[in-house]
């Protein structure tokens, strides 16, 4: 069935997109209430530009969590734009959506090919091969990311460094009132840590499998901009680092496929700063106890629905607990 | 006293009819669902098996770490509010192996095959 809205998302495109003749294959990949994915082809002079639709529906402001820190559509689209200046693999956004369109808040970008589940880049035999240097290739992304003047973006971007993720995080906690003792300590071992964080930079904010597109030739793309903000480039590094990422592969630190110093060598070669271990660990931790008071939120959310899945993930908060006793008290990574 | 089965062998029995008889006639999304709701009476038999041995130990090791008697939850929040305030550190004597074992035996009912486990 043809959406309401693919005539006018038609008339939009046609200023954008000169030769336009039709759109093809509208169909919608998913998303909830507040948010969507679609994908289409443009007729584009006779050949097949492959496109996505991220919208909210009537420019209804998207929720995307409790306390979720999403930016606007129009300021996703501003940032991946900035970044793909700078060098970042990032698709190339063609048409940022205007109110009088009549299509709702969004943007059109080139939709690329490529895997992004973690199962299948970890396991399935035509990733054998460029496995082993996924690892740097995250590095020079990041590095790159890192790297992206952030002066056009300052207006647009809220700045979140360290000692603000940690209240934000903090404050959801206590919001859910159930005793975490090992969730304490992460959150007292990291305050002095987090307060001395200094740096500023582009932050993607959810740099992790399902947000990174990978093909047998390697990374192709940083996805899902919408946690985008200012603030410590090391969120990043820990993020893509945090157990949880591994899908069960501990030794490979980066993701499940790479380790920690051909992550940071190819930071460095693409030129970011030199940083140090215990600095990563840092934020490894807080990676582990944000997805750990995430999993408490999850419960909250099966209280208000009855889903089994959130039901199920409400209990794998104790994950990230043996992770933080590993990395606080054993000091692993 | 209850009669038979006991609430263990229902449990099973429960989760048996969902992977075995249930599951195989569903699709798509009913299905990873399916899989969902068996893995969570796999916690709920790990936690039935193991839970109260765990409790006892956890509620001794906080009974003496802390100086005082209380329940379970009673002791888990004068744990959290003392760790917040300062007043128990890991230099504490006894802190870091109570959340250690206290960790472990709830990651081992939880998701015992979790890789942070090993």
């Amino acid at each position: 069935m043809t959406p309401d809205f693919a005539g006018n998302l038609k008339n939009a495109l046609e200023k954008a997109l000169s030769g336009l003749s039709t759109l093809e294959k509208l169909n919608r990949l998913s998303g909830g209430a507040s948010q969507e994915t679609w994908a289409f082809d443009a007729i584009v002079n006779g050949e097949r530009l492959p496109l996505i639709l991220r919208r909210s529906p009537g420019g209804a402001p998207r929720v995307i969590g409790e306390g979720s820190a999403a930016v606007a559509l129009a300021t996703e689209a501003l940032a991946i734009e900035a970044a793909r200046k700078t060098g970042v693999k990032a698709p190339r956004v063609h048409y940022v959506l205007k109110p009088e369109d009549g299509v709702g808040e969004g943007y059109v970008m080139q939709r690329m090919v490529g895997e992004t589940i973690a199962r299948k880049i970890l396991r399935d035999a035509e990733f054998d091969a460029v496995r082993t240097d996924l690892a740097r290739q995250c590095g020079e992304v990041l590095a790159r990311i890192h790297q992206v003047d952030v002066a056009s973006l300052k207006d647009h971007l809220p700045v979140v460094d360290g000692a603000a993720q940690l209240r934000q995080y903090r404050d959801r906690y206590d919001s859910y009132d159930y005793p975490h003792p090992m969730f304490e300590l992460a959150f007292k071992w990291l305050e002095p840590r987090l307060a001395a964080s200094r740096q500023r930079t582009l932050v993607h904010g959810d740099f992790r499998h399902g947000n990174i597109l990978i093909s047998p030739e390697g990374v192709e793309a940083a996805l899902d901009w919408e946690l985008v903000h200012i603030g410590d480039p090391l969120e990043d590094i820990g993020w893509i680092c945090t157990n949880s990422w591994r899908f069960g592969q501990r030794d490979k630190v980066v993701g499940g496929f790479g380790d920690l110093k051909d992550l940071l060598a190819g930071y460095e070669a693409a030129g970011g700063a030199k940083l140090a271990i215990d600095d990563v660990r840092t934020w490894i931790v807080y990676g582990s106890l944000k997805w750990g008071v995430m999993c408490m939120g999850m419960y909250q959310g099966f209280r208000m629905d009855g889903s089994v899945e959130r039901a199920a993930i409400g209990r794998r908060s104790s994950e990230t607990e043996i992770d933080l006793v590993n990395l606080i008290i054993r000091g692993e990574i | 006293m209850m009669d038979q089965p006991s609430m263990l062998e229902l449990v099973a029995a429960v989760r048996a009819f969902i992977e075995e008889r249930a599951m195989p006639e569903l699709k798509g999304h009913t299905a990873f669902h399916a899989r969902v709701a068996a893995n969570a009476l796999g916690i709920v038999v790990r936690e039935l098996e193991q839970g109260p041995k765990a409790q006892g130990e956890e509620i001794q090791r906080l009974t003496a770490l802390l100086g005082r008697d209380g329940t379970l939850d009673e002791l888990n929040r004068e744990l959290c509010r003392r760790i917040r305030s300062g007043d128990i550190t890991l230099e504490t004597p006894g802190l870091a192996d109570h959340l250690e074992r206290t960790t472990r035996d709830k990651v081992a009912i939880d998701q015992p095959k979790y890789s942070g486990l090993k």
